[in-house]
């Protein structure tokens, strides 16, 4: 049984008849208790899987009508809500806490014949870029197992890296997919906002943020993509996105496009292995017709201070309901007066959070928002102007997705500031709302790089088309595990 | 000078469901906690969905008040941490980054006297807490989410009025014309709530809230105006505060807390997007406004010639015009309007009667229409109302039942008329001499007809037997 196989291929192989669901998960299953003592991918692992497969099974023998995932087994971020599952948000905070309901995207998967195979690592409430801050232990890359996976969506990334499901929903507020995608040289797509629904995402910063899928394959997340976009009634910023087909045409290649390579995310600080692969990706895309030129995007240099002011000021109010009084962990109120009932049950948030929830207190308050948060929201308004701009002139942009390769854990834990300005790369996307994905390019000391394509709202398709075009020319080594 | 402001909160009772979620808007029929959901719970994961005929029904208020009213509105976030809010923020919104809200400044008429609105905002209502235990030491804080959720409209004045008599008359008008225009049932108990600013001359400004009811408002402004002025003659310095209304004792008393000193860190509420009302969707909510109380007064008046005091009173109840316009001709208007006016509302003058009430506006067509063709009295027209009222039976079925139609057949009228003449010959004789002393006659014949006689065809007869 081979788990290496796309999502794609595994939907042939069933449809005929050469695996089964119920083969395919048990396997996967069994990845999971190989390897996973030392990645430290899952959260959860769902013991009805095999069950769950063997319905579908019966479903394909039978001729009964079969969702397009055919028991394919993914993993899911543990910010996303599957009902009557632990949700924890890797958190203490939530560490009972079971989900009364589905998210949106765990609705439309189900439909879809999907098998959760398990809840995997985050940063806590999605706050960090390697998934050393999960209240429950880093995740560790599978390239190198002392090396962070990226974050904070690392678990996903680990997950479909180490062939553990076949492929995963993250979630990305600053580059949370992206970044881990890059890191464990798997496709990691940040869509259009609004293009998927968020309802059942545990909110971060919830103006920003997007649900994104990694997989293995540029195809994998368009077929993805497929499934689980568009218009949601729970979800009023979503978009219709009349049904799109992200998968028909993906090969169209990129002939004519224009691509700007943003000069602000090649500059100083970028590794000289991460900007050579850049260069490399460039001439790869002008080899296949595109029109690649410079361009200089002023705002970027101050898109990080206002990606990190933005994302406090709104995770400080959207934290803000975890008092432990109608969920949560077992901490009995009585005897207290509210504010030192909520003061004391909020002290089990972990580090990262706590950081922000403060400066999210302060940013937006009276007397210093002028300084920080107004002035934030100015910089994000001028930054998409900036972008719009942009696409008048190029069809997509290119940068590499983040500018260093994976660190070691621990290395940069304690440097908080020095871990915020990797975000360099990703935040431009968050708060503009363009789509933009990480695809992998190289690997450089057996560790990988992703090189990053943005393009405008709405232009999710001629993204993933590039995207493909791009990982047509790639031929990287297999994950060492 | 004495100045009062108000912030008054009116929940939309009468729509479906809540400001974000399916959830019923009607609480009140709910066991504690029953109706709630993971939105309006504020559970992890979930987002407000926007209730669009909320924004319509806001919409419509901040018209009735004369409002501006923009073509994009927003939502933000009010951030503090109280255990009725689920989210420990609350949406609500907000003008100081431009007008968002659903209603800018606007008016409205006390009599002649003008009350300025400041802006009209949509909000979601919080919980309701529910204090248990005797003393402060075992006290218990019960919390109720059923509310959670509703949709309120906030009504902020300028400080315009001058006395608690003001605030009266205005919070009448308003609650009249907030159920004229179907959006709320200001007498459902909790569907109105105000704060008010009070200050008097050479004091700082009071902000008392917590006021449960419209009753209570002009009370708790009346007691803050005393309580300020018995410390102004005493040279006592009025400081600027927050009060809240104890509905026990009726005085306000001090808040511990320093709630003006919250910084609610106010932000765009991301998770809905602007909502765009242009003068399409304007013109078209104005098109289907309910008729304003002012314009059902006049019609009333200059079209049916009712007195003008009938046509106050007919027209500023929702209840009353609706059955009045229901029901109404050309023909029976002024009848309809004296039937609802002079005999109706005396039988349906509490809220539970009201709801209790059968009665229809074909019933109130039926009466006025039986007693213009004589086929029954007003007096038997007062006794079949009460039926109407208590069982809903159409008319017809009433008055055979009850045996209310008029005495309007001459012969057998005649001969009641007979007997009342041998049965009274002194009055007989004194009616001869004096005809002013017939109504003396025809009063018995109402006694033995039990005011059933047609009045007229009783006179008519008397006179042609005593000739």
């Amino acid at each position: 049984m081979n788990l290496k196989i796309s999502a794609l291929e595994y939907v042939q192989e069933v449809q005929n008849g050469n695996i089964s669901a119920e083969d395919f998960v048990s396997k996967t299953l069994e990845q999971i208790q190989t390897v996973d003592d030392k990645l430290h991918a899952f959260l959860s692992v769902n013991e009805k899987a095999i069950e769950q497969a063997k319905l579908i099974d019966k479903k394909i023998k039978s001729g009964d009508k079969v969702g397009s995932c055919f028991g394919m087994p993914i993993s899911i971020k543990d910010n996303l809500c599957i009902k009557d599952n632990i949700t924890t948000c890797a958190s203490k905070m939530l560490e009972h806490f079971v989900a009364p309901y589905d998210a949106t995207v765990i609705t439309k998967l189900k439909q879809e014949d999907a098998i959760f195979v398990g809840k995997v690592n985050l940063d806590e409430f999605a706050m960090g870029l390697s998934t050393e801050f999960s209240a429950f232990g880093p995740s560790k890359n599978p390239w190198n197992t002392e090396y962070v996976p990226g974050g904070s969506s690392g678990g996903s990334a680990v997950s479909v890296s180490a062939f553990e499901c076949v492929a995963s929903l993250g979630s990305d507020t600053g580059g949370s997919v992206r970044n881990p995608a890059s890191f464990c040289s798997v496709v990691g797509y940040k869509p259009t906002y609004g293009l998927i629904s968020r309802y059942g995402l545990i909110s971060y910063a919830n103006s920003i943020e997007q649900i994104g899928p990694l997989t293995r394959t540029v195809k994998d997340s368009a077929f993805m993509l497929n499934l689980i976009s568009g218009l949601d009634a729970n979800d009023n910023t979503t978009i219709d996105n009349k049904n799109e087909d992200y998968l028909s045409g993906i090969d169209s290649g990129i002939e004519g496009k224009k691509i700007g390579i943003i000069t602000e995310m090649l500059g100083d600080g970028v590794d000289p292995s991460v900007l050579s692969a850049t260069k490399d990706a460039i001439s790869k895309l002008e080899s296949l017709g595109a029109i690649c030129e410079e361009i200089s995007i002023d705002m970027i240099k101050y898109s990080v201070a206002a990606y990190y002011t933005i994302t406090a000021t709104e995770a400080g109010s959207n934290l803000a309901r975890y008092d432990n009084l109608r969920y949560g962990y077992e901490f009995p109120v009585e005897g207290y007066e509210f504010n030192s009932y909520i003061s004391k049950a909020r002290q089990k948030f972990g580090p990262e959070v706590t950081r922000r929830m403060i400066i999210g207190g302060f940013v937006p308050s009276a007397g210093h928002a002028g300084k920080y948060f107004l002035k934030a929201m100015k910089v994000k308004s001028k930054l998409t102007k900036e972008i719009n701009e942009a696409f008048k002139k190029f069809d997509l942009l290119i940068a590499p997705t983040v500018p260093i390769l994976p660190f070691k854990i621990g290395e940069k834990i304690n440097d908080p500031v020095s871990l915020f300005l990797i975000d360099i790369n990703t935040v431009t996307a968050n708060l503009t709302g363009k789509p933009a994905v990480s695809i992998p390019y190289a690997i450089s000391n057996g560790l990988p790089i992703g090189i990053q394509l943005f393009a405008n709202s709405n232009q999710d398709k001629l993204l993933l088309q590039a995207a493909y075009a791009l990982e047509q020319t790639v031929k990287l080594p297999e994950v060492p595990i | 000078m004495t100045k009062i402001g108000l912030e008054i909160h009116c929940q939309l009772t009468n729509l479906k469901s809540k400001l974000f979620c399916s959830c019923k808007a009607n609480y009140r029929e709910f066991e504690i906690n029953e109706n709630i959901c993971p939105v309006c719970m504020g559970l992890p994961g979930s987002l407000p969905r926007l209730n669009q005929d909320a924004v319509k029904k806001a919409t419509l208020i901040a018209m009735a008040l004369n409002c501006t009213t923009p073509e994009k509105i927003a939502f933000f976030r009010k951030n503090y941490f109280y255990p009725d809010l689920p989210k420990n923020f609350q949406i609500t919104q907000l003008n100081i980054y431009g007008d968002t809200s659903v209603g800018g400044s606007g008016s409205i008429m006390i009599g002649d006297k003008k009350i300025n609105i400041t802006r009209i905002q949509l909000e979601e209502d919080p919980g309701r807490l529910i204090y248990e235990g005797s003393s402060s030491k075992n006290q218990i804080t019960l919390v109720d989410y059923n509310r959670a959720g509703t949709p309120l409209v906030e009504i902020v004045t300028e400080p315009d009025f001058e006395s608690p008599k003001q605030v009266r008359l205005f919070l009448n008008i308003l609650s009249d014309l907030l159920e004229n225009l179907g959006v709320s049932d200001p007498g459902l108990e909790g569907a109105m709530r105000a704060d008010a600013n009070v200050s008097i001359e050479g004091g700082k400004k009071v902000e008392v809230k917590n006021i449960g009811s419209f009753h209570d408002l002009e009370k708790a402004v009346h007691f803050e105006i005393t309580r300020q002025n018995s410390l102004h003659s005493r040279d006592i310095d009025i400081v600027q505060e927050t009060r809240h209304w104890d509905d026990k004792r009726k005085i306000t008393i001090s808040s511990r807390s320093k709630e003006e000193e919250l910084d609610y860190r106010y932000f765009l509420e991301g998770d809905i997007p602007w909502i765009i009302i242009d003068s399409e969707i304007q013109n078209k909510l104005k098109s289907e406004m309910p008729e304003s109380i002012t314009s059902k007064k006049e019609r009333y008046i200059s079209k049916y010639s009712i007195p003008i005091q009938v046509a106050d009173v007919l027209s500023s109840d929702k209840f009353y015009s609706d059955l009045f316009d229901e029901s109404h001709d050309e023909s029976n208007a002024k009848e309809i309007a004296n039937i609802i006016t002079t005999d109706l509302m005396g039988l349906v003058d509490t809220r539970e009667k009201r709801e209790e009430s059968k009665i229809t506006s074909i019933h109130l067509k039926d009466l006025a229409d039986s007693i213009q063709s004589g086929k029954i009295s007003r007096n038997s027209a007062k006794n079949a109302l009460y039926e109407i009222v208590k069982t809903g039976k159409n008319l017809s079925e009433i008055i055979s039942e009850l045996d209310l139609g008029n005495v309007s057949d001459e012969s057998e009228l005649s001969k009641i008329i007979e007997e009342v003449i041998v049965a009274e010959p002194q009055a007989v004789e004194q009616a001869k001499s004096n005809p002013q002393t017939i109504n003396f006659l025809v009063g018995k014949v109402m006694q033995k007809t039990k005011g059933k006689a047609d009045p007229k065809l009783t006179l008519d007869l008397l006179k042609k037997q005593l000739g």
